[in-house]
């Protein structure tokens, strides 16, 4: 097993090469003392001051902010009760659901958006609504709670029944062995679904560029308008203040559990 | 056996499948219905009745339909190219390093799609773009791949190799190394032993990845727009054109698009003897 692992690892570095150096460029360029994206004019961080007290850009930080938050904990609770139940469902019944519920993750995102668009304008003639902040928030809803579902079913299938009997006979009722029982059990699915779900909504454009009208900007929306001019550094210093965050939370997780032998939970 | 702790449950818990009913509302209201609406669009005529014209008309963009398939072609093939080495080398190391490899993997994804693939665009621009720069340095000579096909290939390999990446990784780190022991104890070369053993076993992982790198590949409107400046239209762009002006061509296309993908995941998980379940992160 003492293989030479050096071209195994220069490969691995070519390529985290390729993966980061957009990263790199954007992170140096929100420093830059011009607007220019290509010529490096000198440190500054008027982008950062400026970013303070940007409006718009920081509407939309909010704004993508609450609808993943909100959608993931909504999707969370819906996704993990629908599993439940589904887990008790007979096959006949749970394959057709399931089925459908396959669909926004098979499906491209840009049909998934389109659909749905169709659907909250013809609702919102009859219903006279108009798409904004609920449309978006019922979208992101939607396309998320298939990942819950998939990291909370795996977790059902290694409930052991046993338990649930022994809840029963030291006098659970049905809802205590709910709570006390199968939620103590499948909770790192839960929370595992609930993280992929909240990372999906922030990362999301295409659906929410169709759903959320003409009123409400989430942060992608509003870089996507802007690359029709010119995007403004001060959503560079945004992003490298979000990726810095993100950076310090996940090497906090990591050097957390190192020492615990668990298993990564990615599925 | 499955099935009795199935019933067990069923028991302790008076009804449980009704916790299901308020998704299975929603899937109703808001996957089935869209999808339904769609569907309507592209078969009815203007006037009412049935009529397949949206169709005849969205199989004039057939040159979109070849571009777009031919290039997520393309960058699905790449991505698995470059996927693959990268979740097997990862699958080899210890513990911690692949901890900390798949979490690097993951992190872009942190960071706005948009303003990555923006950031593509600064390095490969014509004439002040960084590679350029960089080539021009190194005295090499110059690319000139800003707003071409090429570019939008690199986005699209750019913005999906993770997807690629993570599946095959969960199912080579799980690859039983005794199976590959046998087979090297029987004889295999190296050669055999990866493409009978390794690569076989690794199916599942190969097919989940393809599916997720190319459905988005092929529906992109972004990158195109971004990195393709808006000569070579996708059927993404074609949609988003669309969809509202012109909402039967618009659907018949979403439609097309959708029948397209589904038979290709469809076709792709029959010769990979079903990779089922493997289609999540």
């Amino acid at each position: 097993m003492t293989k030479n692992r050096l071209p195994g690892r220069l490969y691995t570095a070519l390529i985290m090469l390729f993966l980061y150096a957009p990263i790199f460029v954007l992170i140096v360029f929100s420093f830059n003392a011009t607007k220019s994206r290509t010529v490096w004019a000198g440190f500054s961080l008027k982008w950062y001051t400026a970013l303070l007290r940007d409006k718009q850009i920081l509407g939309a930080f909010y704004t993508t902010l609450a609808v993943s938050l909100i959608s993931a904990a909504v999707s969370t609770v819906i996704g993990t009760f629908a599993a439940i139940g589904l887990f008790d469902m007979k096959r006949k019944l749970r394959s057709p659901v399931l089925f459908v519920n396959n669909i926004p993750l098979v499906n491209a995102d840009i049909i998934t958006g389109v659909a749905m668009c169709m659907l909250f304008v013809a609702l919102g003639t009859f219903l006279k609504f108009k798409l904004g902040f609920g449309t978006l928030l019922i979208a992101h809803v939607t396309f998320n709670i298939p990942y819950i579902i998939l990291s909370v079913m795996p977790k059902l299938r290694q409930l052991d029944g046993n338990l649930l009997d022994a809840g029963r006979d030291l006098g659970c009722t049905w809802f205590g062995t709910l709570w006390r029982v199968i939620f103590p059990e499948i909770m790192p699915g839960i929370i595992n679904g609930a993280l992929i779900a909240f990372t999906m909504s922030i990362d999301d454009f295409v659906i929410s560029y169709f759903t959320a009208g003409s009123d409400v900007e989430t942060l992608s929306m509003s870089v996507y308008s802007m690359t029709r001019k010119r995007i403004s550094p001060e959503v560079n210093a945004l992003s490298t203040l979000l990726f810095v965050t993100v950076l310090i939370l996940l090497l906090a997780i990591n050097i957390r559990s190192r020492g615990q032998n668990k298993s990564p939970e990615t599925r | 056996m499955r099935a009795a702790r199935r019933g067990s449950i069923a028991a302790k818990l008076a009804k449980p499948q009704a916790l299901a009913a308020p998704y299975v509302l929603w899937l109703a209201v808001f996957v089935a219905a869209p999808i339904l609406i769609i569907a309507v669009f592209a078969f009815v005529r203007n006037g009412g009745g049935f009529t397949l014209s949206h169709f005849a008309e969205a199989a004039r963009s057939w040159k979109v339909f070849g571009r777009s398939f031919w290039l997520a072609f393309v960058a699905t093939a790449i991505c698995l190219l470059l996927g693959y080495p990268l979740a097997y080398v990862l699958s080899r190391e210890s513990a911690n390093v692949q901890r900390v490899m798949s979490m690097l993997i993951m992190l872009p994804m942190w960071m706005n799609f948009l303003l990555r693939t923006y950031a593509w665009m600064s390095i490969l621009e014509e004439n002040n773009g960084l590679l350029n720069r960089l080539l021009g340095f190194l005295r090499l000579p110059q690319l000139h791949i800003a707003n071409s096909p090429t570019a939008v290939v690199i986005g699209m390999v750019y913005n999906f190799l993770p997807f690629m990446v993570l599946p095959l990784y969960s199912v080579l780190v799980k690859l039983d190394k005794r199976l590959v022991e046998a087979a090297q104890d029987l004889g295999a070369t190296p050669v055999q032993v990866f493409r009978r053993v390794t690569f076989r076993l690794s199916l599942p992982g190969v097919i989940s990845g393809v599916t997720m790198v190319f459905v988005p590949a092929v529906s992109t409107f972004a990158i195109s727009k971004l990195l393709g400046g808006g000569k070579s239209d996708l059927l993404g762009d074609l949609i988003e054109r669309n969809f509202l002006s012109n909402k039967p061509f618009g659907s018949a296309i979403s439609l097309l698009m959708m029948v397209i993908c589904m038979v290709f995941i469809g076709l792709m998980n029959k010769f990979g003897d079903g990779g089922e379940g493997t289609l999540a992160i």
